[in-house]
Parts: structure tokens; sequence; C-alpha cells
């Protein structure tokens, strides 16, 4: 009974329940694995439970070579089995670690749809560049449409871990990472930072959003309407400590926000600071 | 004068801060006023504290681990107990205290259980089985010793005096940095594992040179047992990798004490190269730590089947591959860091590689198994339930070695289901099997079987209780190091988890009860043979416990099994016409000296205490100035008292059948 | 004295040097991967300078030039040093320690007065990574030497008052194994460090 409501209850586990393209062909990626592993480790438990018991010392009727110890054509056998394997799964990561790689676009007809991100202490600032919007805690974007995220941090590390649209990265002050998801439908998902970064950690939670085209609009026009305007000083407020922060909409954002975030720990835009590549 | 020292350093301000401050300084005046009552500190400071023999400073290491191993363990349980309630903010504890206890119990268990657990292993049995009468450098040894001590020491006293880290087992920046973490917490942590790195990379390099000059003749290299080999190995890791973490925590301190911008998110800072410099020693530790148990179940399968080891070069080679593998693989634990899909998948498939060896070497202790005589002593035991547990941790390693697998998966309860995994079967059930195998060799009387099979049972049922519903967690997107939840499917699987703790609990339980029983039946169990296991090498040829020479006569060695080829020619127990005389390192303070200072200095510096740091300073380097200025390090035992040892040794021999 | 005609203890006496060499230059293989960490530290941190001044504005070739002939010339003062302990004349031994000695308390002086002049600045080594780095990377290696130097004068007292003994010897040559050591890991900074800094 337990293991059937478990059973149910992990068919909806985030991790196996993929909403988009990029969650689905990681996820994929995790089974064919899984199941190539499956391959060697079921017959090694299988083979370890059957000779210690067919072995046992009380099973005088058991073949005995106390001197076997060396064989070529098994030791041969014994390193091949794992190289196959190995290479048959490293062949499959080469190739999937380039095809899923975060910073490359999404191909679609639908044009990206750019959201910045940044990680603060304990919570989570998104600027919609093009609708010059801004919203802490919430994700909101059209369905169908490929998610372009440019990731920085205003504190200590974090990681933007969204499970069932894309997988995660580190959000690092100075820098920017990249993040691609796409929402298949409509719908609600959580998003969350894994990489531990104080006393609020727990309660850094985000509500993703994958809205109808008019849905969004409607979402943007409240937030213009609803929300007050993010200049620098409104920023630097926000930028405090603060625990489980509630849903907050700014109607306006400061121009290069974003940029000015990065900025302000790269003195002179030194390229250490960024990433190998944009 | 007292630097950042205050009253309020003293954890009056939280009920379950001040139980746990109370707790060890109870535990410390109770083993006090006990000795007391035995009269027994002289004792304990002449034949141990100043030893510099290895089979008692290794006897010593294994305390020490043992006893971090229960302090790892309630805060363990700890946090089972918390995130068990955690739900909507539930639990006990507040996330000051309980983001202290999962960087407490990372860094006990890694540096101050598995390490000392590992060293103590390979300094009590090594010299046993590569026939020799000390490690190279035994009072080195001792210093090696005494420097772990002091930084678990550190640890334990952050329970009382200030607070510990909240920054995690691995110390990430900027987070561990001033800016962020202003208190003695990070301090506490950098100088416990500076301190005893040294004494790691110190007691590397002394196994290095032990096992390249001091076998016995006839020893080639390919003839060493599988443990030896396994130990070198790990030694080379030890003496090559630990300097970068020294350098990683060095660094972190000057950014921290001296203002300096490592590794700070402004000021030209660069906190990926900490992360880099982390993993370059973190990813070889791994393996520092699994290779010698590796060799501890090849020992334990091949005598417990009573059957030659299969593929004996097999395992040498897919240990010495480990061994390089392991410095190429350090990319691994930061797939999420952002680097380009050419690294991260040249990354990826070096891990992949790893498991290579690995797998040869599961297959050659089934192959050691198939056609055997198998005994279920619970050395066998813990050797069957490390393969069959450790290949799903193989599993669930090669899934998170795939970057976008990892992408999902990283910083999840699946990676601490899988690393816990990896480190409790292939690490510590490995040294347990050793424990339990060289135990009787160690103390000369039987360590109870039925108190170890409990012991055995409890560990792997807690353990399977305990990670399988992690892994689920992990599935279901539940992040690590989370002190409260909103989301209520998670519950059940952390009381499932939480359940899995508490039967760890009895298997603890068992393992006191063990010492306990076997302690009190020793008359009656003495091991007067030296050999209770009907044994293949050459510690089993020498008495139980072994005389502090080790070896009356130095044996000659042709084969790889050589004390078993000794009972089937009949030479095992053949007496010399005539005992040498032999020359015996002799005790000294200096050691435990070292390693008392070497603490206050970490102390002091914790605290900013600077006239201390100098003082304590000073007092280490005259001790080091002092010792090694000494020429003549040993004493004399001459024929007549080897003879006497000797002869006491054949007569209760020979009194039993 | 050939081999077969030593005592047993003399034989594990010689064993035992042998394996404290071993020891030694195992230790030596550890040093060198913390001034290789420090050595990469340094280089991709070169760019983090934060907008303060770069090696070109800060370093002099003719001081590092200075030190770095003084640290070659210790080194060989050092061979002429081991040199003697084979030929057993103790007053030159204690004559070329000497010698090294006062080299490579210049050397440290010369940094010394670098460091400061760079502090006086207000280039230290809490204005920016990138010096951080430098300070650190050149720093090591200047503790290091101080450590010889302290090293020589110990071993300087025990030639005179012990004598040439075996174990007195055997500390000497570990010694200059370490000294000889100091030098490869200078001309590295040198042609890491000071070099590009200035081209």
């Amino acid at each position: 009974m337990a293991v059937l409501t478990s059973a149910c209850d992990l068919k909806r586990a985030p991790v196996l329940d993929p909403k988009g393209p990029i969650a689905l062909a990681e996820r994929d990626l995790l089974f064919d694995a899984f199941y190539v592993m499956m391959l060697v480790i079921v017959p090694i438990i299988i083979l370890t439970l059957w000779f210690a018991w067919k072995y046992r010392a009380s099973n005088t009727k058991a073949k005995y070579t106390p001197t076997w110890a060396n064989s070529v054509k098994i030791d041969a056998i014994t390193w091949l089995i794992p190289a196959v394997i190995v290479i048959a799964v490293a062949v499959l990561l080469w190739r999937s670690t380039h095809r899923l790689d975060p910073y490359r676009p999404i191909e679609s007809r639908e044009p990206p749809f750019d959201v910045q991100v940044v990680a603060q202490d304990w919570k989570w600032l998104f600027i919609y560049p093009e609708q010059g919007i801004a919203v802490v805690n919430q994700l909101a974007f059209p369905a169908g449409r490929p998610v372009s995220l440019r990731i920085t941090s205003d504190t200590v590390m974090n990681s933007f871990y969204v499970p069932q649209l894309a997988g995660q990265i580190y959000a690092m002050a100075g820098m920017q990472t990249r993040l691609q998801m796409l929402a298949d439908q409509p719908g609600k998902f959580v998003g969350r930072n894994s990489q531990y970064s104080g006393g609020g950690y727990s309660d850094q939670h985000f509500e993703v959003l994958a809205m109808t085209p008019a849905d969004f609009e409607a979402w943007v026009a409240r937030a213009k309407q609803n929300g007050t305007a993010l200049d620098a000083a409104a920023y630097t407020a926000l930028a405090a400590k603060s625990r489980a922060n509630p849903i907050t909409y700014y109607s306006t954002v400061e121009p290069k926000l974003f940029d000015t975030i990065i900025d302000k720990y790269r003195h002179s835009g030194h390229a250490q600071h960024a990433p190998a590549r944009r | 004068m007292f630097g950042k020292l205050t009253i309020d350093a003293l954890p009056f301000y939280s009920p379950i801060a001040a139980g746990g401050a109370a707790v060890t300084v109870g535990g410390a005046l109770l083993v006090a006023a006990v000795l007391t009552y035995l009269k027994a500190w002289k004792y304990l400071w002449t034949d141990w504290l100043t030893s510099v023999d290895h089979k008692r400073i290794g006897v010593m290491y294994v305390v020490l681990a043992l006893i971090m191993l229960l302090r790892g363990f309630v805060d363990a349980i700890m946090m089972r107990a918390q995130q068990a309630f955690a739900l909507n903010g539930g639990g006990y504890l507040p996330p000051e205290h309980f983001d202290q206890i999962f960087s407490s119990h990372g860094t006990i268990m890694i540096f101050f259980m598995a390490m000392p657990f590992m060293t103590g292993l390979v300094n009590i049995i090594v010299p046993l089985q590569i026939g020799t009468r000390d490690v190279a450098f035994p009072w080195l040894n001792a210093v090696s010793l005494w420097l772990s001590a002091a930084g678990a020491a550190l640890v334990m006293v952050s329970l009382v005096i200030g607070k510990f880290s909240t920054a995690g087992w691995t110390g990430y920046p900027p987070y561990s940095g001033i800016d962020y973490s202003p208190g003695v917490g990070v301090d506490y942590w950098i100088w416990a594992i500076l301190i005893s790195g040294v004494g790691s990379t110190l007691s590397g390099i002394n196994f290095i040179v032990t096992i390249l000059k001091r076998r016995a003749p006839g020893m080639t290299l390919m003839r060493m047992t599988p443990f030896v080999w396994t130990a070198l190995v790990a030694s080379v890791l030890m003496a090559f990798a630990f300097p970068a973490i020294t350098v990683a925590c060095g660094l972190l301190a000057l950014d921290r004490l001296a203002g300096m911008h490592f590794f700070t998110n402004a000021n030209g800072g660069n906190m990926m190269n900490y992360v880099n410099l982390f993993w370059i020693w973190g990813h070889p530790e791994v393996y520092i730590l699994i290779l010698p148990a590796f060799g501890i179940f090849s020992e334990a399968v091949s005598t417990f089947s009573r059957k030659r080891l299969f593929g004996y070069e097999s395992l040498v080679y897919a240990t010495a591959a480990i061994g390089i593998l392991s410095f190429t693989v350090w990319l691994h634990h930061f797939f999420t860091m952002g680097s380009s899909a050419g690294v991260n998948a040249f990354f990826g498939v070096m891990t992949m590689i790893i498991a290579v060896p690995t797998g040869v070497k599961v297959f050659n202790w089934l192959l050691t198994m198939y056609r055997g005589r198998i005994e279920f002593h619970p050395s066998m035991m813990w050797s069957i339930g490390f393969i069959v547990t450790f290949v799903i941790g193989g599993m669930t390693g090669v899934l998170l070695a795939i970057p976008p697998a990892d992408f999902l998966m990283h910083n999840t309860t699946f990676l601490v289901a899988h690393f816990h995994n990896m480190i409790i079967p292939g690490v510590l059930f490995g040294y347990l099997a050793g424990y339990m195998y060289w135990f009787p060799k160690v103390f000369g009387f039987a360590f109870h079987r039925g108190w170890g099979l409990g012991a055995f049972w409890c560990w792997i049922v807690g353990f399977y209780l305990a990670f399988m519903p992690l892994y689920l967690l992990g599935l279901k997107g539940m992040p690590r190091r989370m002190e409260t939840y909103n989301d209520p499917t998670w519950q059940p699987y952390l009381l499932v988890a939480m359940s899995g703790a508490v039967v760890v609990l009895c298997g603890i339980g068992c393992m006191v009860m063990q010492l306990f029983v076997s302690i009190r039946d020793r008359n009656k169990t003495r091991d007067l043979t030296g050999d209770p296991f009907d044994g293949r090498t050459l510690e089993w040829s020498t008495s139980s416990p072994p005389p502090p020479y080790n070896f009356a006569v130095i044996p000659t060695v042709g084969d790889r099994e050589p004390f078993l080829e000794m009972k089937e020619k009949g030479i095992a127990y053949q007496r010399p016409a005539a005992y040498e005389a032999i020359r015996i390192p002799s005790n000294t303070p200096i050691g435990v000296i070292i390693g008392a200072f070497a603490f206050v200095l970490g102390f002091a510096m914790i605290w900013h205490i600077w006239w201390l740091v100098l003082a304590a300073g000073a007092v280490v380097f005259a001790a080091v100035i002092v010792r090694s200025s000494t020429d003549d390090q040993e004493f004399t035992m001459s024929a007549a008292e080897v003879k006497a040892i000797e002869d006491e040794r054949f007569r209760t021999m020979g009194s039993r059948p | 004295m050939s081999v077969a005609h030593m005592s047993a203890h003399e034989r594990e006496e010689i064993e035992t040097e042998e394996q404290r060499a071993l020891g030694f230059w195992l230790y030596l293989m550890g040093d060198a991967v913390i001034f290789a960490l420090l050595f990469a530290t340094y280089a991709i941190m070169i760019p983090g300078t934060d907008g303060g001044p770069t090696g070109k504005q800060l370093f002099e070739l003719n001081n590092a030039a200075i030190e770095t002939a003084l640290l070659l010339v210790s080194s060989m003062t050092f061979g002429f040093a081991s040199l003697q302990v084979k030929a057993g004349n103790r007053g030159a031994v204690l004559l070329w320690l000497a010698i090294t000695f006062v080299l490579g308390a210049a050397f440290v002086f010369l940094e010394v007065r670098e460091f400061a002049g760079m502090i006086a600045k207000g280039a230290g080594p809490d204005r920016s990574g990138f010096l951080s780095a430098f300070f650190t990377l050149v720093g090591t290696h200047g503790v290091h030497v101080t450590m010889g130097l302290l090293w020589i004068v110990i071993l300087g007292a025990q030639v005179a008052f012990k004598g040439l003994t075996l174990p007195v010897a055997s500390r000497l040559h570990r010694l200059g194994l370490f000294w000889h050591f100091l030098d490869i890991a200078w001309v590295g900074i040198f042609s890491i460090v000071y070099l590009p800094g200035l081209l």
C-alpha cells in the first residue's frame, strides 16, 4: 500500500515528470544511463548473493579450488565488460553534453524570450528587459516560447534550479551564466536555490508560471499597474537580506540594472570575471 | 589580551547548544575522572601518549576515529530528526544551528573519522604485512597523530567556545569569506583542516618510504598484499593532494585575516579558483579513503573464502590506474558552474573511465568467492554488503557524471544519497571489516562475532532505510541542506530516512556491546597462536599482540601469501638458533607536545590572540629543533630480553593444541 | 669500508639516512605542488588588479635581478660547503655556510624592502586580487628562504659542536636539497612574475 502511494507520488516527482523539452531530454538521459547500468549491477548483485550462498563453508558439495587465482581469459573479460559499457555511456555523454549545453539557444520558430535573473539574500529577482518590469520570486513567461535566462548573483554563490523545465546552473557575483528552458503547456512549477547560501536559504523558492500569450499580457499589465518603480534606491533596499520575501512587482526598472549589478563587482571590466563564454 | 574571545562565546544563548557543550565538557571530565580513579595517568602517558610504536599509534588513531564517529553520528541523527519534522517551519533547530551541524558532520566524518581510521589501520597493519619492525619515521608518525588529534580537538572545542562554521564541509567562498561569515566558525574549520592536513601529508610521506624501503627480503613489489598496495597508492595521493587543500584553506585564511582578495566577490577575487583548488584535493581524497578499504576487502574476501585472491595483477594495475585517474576528474563536482560543453564532457568521460578499474575490482572479489569455502565472519559480511550496496552507488555516480543529468540532480538529496552510498559501504564498511578482522591480532583476544554481525545488519538495513528515500527525494527536487521546507509530500520520505538513522544507532549500540563483551571475556578467548583465521600474510606469523619489535627474526618472503607458504612448508614456527639484539625507537613526549601546542596555536589564530600565537608557535618550533638535533633516538633490546619474550610465546602456544 | 664489513648497526644507520633522503625528496615534491598551485593562482589573478597598479607599474627588474644573482650564488656557495663536508673539513664547511647565510639574508632583506616599498605606495596585498596573489606567492618563497637561514644557523652550530658526524652530514645534505629547491622555485618566480610583468 505504502509502495503504491509512493509510486503514484513519484510519478509526479519534478525530475521524473518534466514539462519541457530540455528537462525531458535530461531526464531521458538519466533513464538511458540507468538502464545501461542495470545491465551491470543486477547481475553483479545476483552473482554476489548466489556465490555467497553456494560456496558457504557448510556446503561441502560445492567445488573448492583454493589456489585457482589466474586466468588471462577472465582477466580480459573483466576489463572488457566495464570498458565496453563505459564507451557506450561516454558516447552518449559526449553527444548529450554538447546538445544540452545550457548556453545553447533552443531551436524554435518563436523568438527567444529574455529574462535576467539576480540571486539575492534570500530571494530571486527577475527582470524583463522587453516589458520593462521586474518581479521578485515569480518567473512568468508565455508557454511554447523558448526562454533564455541570463543569471547573476548580488550575493554569495547560488544555484538557479527549476527541475521540471531546465535543471540548474550556478549564479555568481560579477559573472553571468546562462540557462535555456521551454514549457510545452501552461502550468505552474517550483523553482529553488539549491546551493546553500545562509540562514534564509530554505525559504528561497519561487513560482514559475508558464502562461498562454493572453494570460501573460494580462499578467504584464497587472504588474505595470500594481507595481512600484525599481530605481537605484529601491534596488538597494531590495538587495538587503530578507527571508521568505513575498512576490513583489515593479512597474519600471532602472535601465541596464542587470549590467550594473554585474559591473559592481568588476572594476574596469576585466575579463577574468566573465565565465569562459557569454 | 584575549583577542576576540569574550564571555559571550559560551553557548548560554540556546539550550540545545548549551546541552552539546555540557555533553562535551562532561564527557571529557568523566574520562579524566575514570583515569584518575584507575590511577592510569602515568600508564597512559608512558605507554601510549609518548609511544612511537606504530601499533600503539595506530590504535590511538582508531580510538580517535571511533570517538569522532560518535560525534559525527550525533550530528547526523540530529539532522534527520530536524528534517523529519521541519515541514513548514517545524522542527527543533534554528537555521543557524542546523547549518553548523551539517558543516561539522561532513568535516568530522571525512577529516576526523575516515582519515584517522584509515591512517590507524595502515599504521598497525602495513609494517606487519611487509615484515618490518616499524615505519620509516616513527617519531614523525607520532607528530602526525597528534596533529590530527589537535584538529579534531579544535572542532570539539567549537561546541563549547564560540560556534562552528555554517559554510558546509566544502566551505565555498564567498559565503565562507569574512564579508558573509564574520564569526569564528569558518576559522575553526580552516585551522582544524590546516593542522590535521599537515599531519596527513607527513603520514603519506612516512608510509611511502616505509613501503618502498623497508620490505622484508624477498618481498618484491608484486608480492605485496593488496592492502599494502592500496595503502601505497593512497599514501602517494595523500602526499600530493593534501598540499592543494592546504593552499585552498591557507588562501581563504589570508582573505579572512589579512583582508586579501583571493576569493572575494569584488576587488579582483575569483571564487571559482577556490572551488577548483578544493576539488583538486577533494577528488583524490575520495580515493585516499576508499583504496585502503578496497585493500581490506581483498584481504577479508580471500581469507574468509579460504582461497587465493583472484586476479592479483589486475587488482594492482586497477589500483594504480585509479590513483592516477583520480587527479583528472575534479571538475565533475561543479559541472553547473558554466564551463563549456567540451570541458564538461571531457571531465565526464574521465569520470566514466575511472569506473573501469573499479568494475575490474568488483569482478575480482566475485571470482575470489567463486569456488571458495566462505565463512561468514563479520568482516566477510561487511565485504558482501559492500559489493551489493556499492554497485548501486556506482550506478548513481555514473548518472551524475553525465553533465546534463547532473544539471537535474546536482545539489539535491540525490547527490547526498550518492556520496553516502559510496562512503558508507565503500569506506566505513571496509574500515569496520578491518577493525573486526585485525582486532584479535592487535589485542590478543577474540572480537565477539555475534555483536559484530548484529552491528553489520543494523548498519546495512539502516543505510538502505536512511538513503534510499533521499534518492527519491532528489528526484522530487529536494535540495540538500534544507532546515525547513513547504512540500508536505517530502515528509513521509524524511520520516523513513529518520528511522534509518535510528537503526544505525542500534548498529553503533552493537559495536559498543561488542567491545564490552569481548573485553569482559578476554581471558577465555586469548589468541595464543597469533593466527586465529588461518591467515595468509605475515601479520599472522607473529604473536597476538605482536611484541614491540614485531618479528624476532625478519622473515624472508618467497610468495605473495608468505605465511600460508611457510605453514605449508612446515617452517612457520621455526625458531632461530640464537636471537640478536634489536634496536627500537625510544618513546618521546615531543610528538604530543607539538600536537598540544599546535592546538593552542590554532585556537589563538581563531580568536586573534596574537601573543599566544607567537608563544605556541615558538614552542612548536623549539620542539622540532630539539628533536631534529637529537642523534640517538633508539634503545637496544638485548638478545636475552628478546629470547625471554619469544620463549614465553612458544610456551603458551604449546599449551594449546 | 665495504658493505660486507659493516656491522648490522652501521648498515641500519645508512639505511635510515637513505630513508630520510627519500622522505625529504617526497616532502620537496609536495612543497613543489604548493608552489605550482600558487603559480597557477597567480597566473589567473594577473588581470584581477581591481583598477589598481599592475605588475608593470610596480616591479623593478634591477631589484629582482640582484635577488636572483644573490640566490644563485648562494646555491653555489652551499655547493662548496657540501664539497667540504665530503672532504671532512669542518672549518671550511662553517665558512661556506656563513657566506651562504649572508647571501640568503641579503636576499630576504631586498625582498622585505621591496614589499615595504609597495605597501607604502598603497599597493599592499589587500589592494587587489592580483596583489594578494603576488605577495602570497613571493612571500611564501621568502618564508621558505627565512626558514632555510634558520636551518643554516642550527646546522652550523651542530657542525661546530658535534663535528661532521653521519647524522649531521646527512642533515646538511637535506638542507642542501632544500636550498637548491628554493633556487628553482625562485627561477620560476623570476620568469613567471617579474619578467612578463615588465615585457
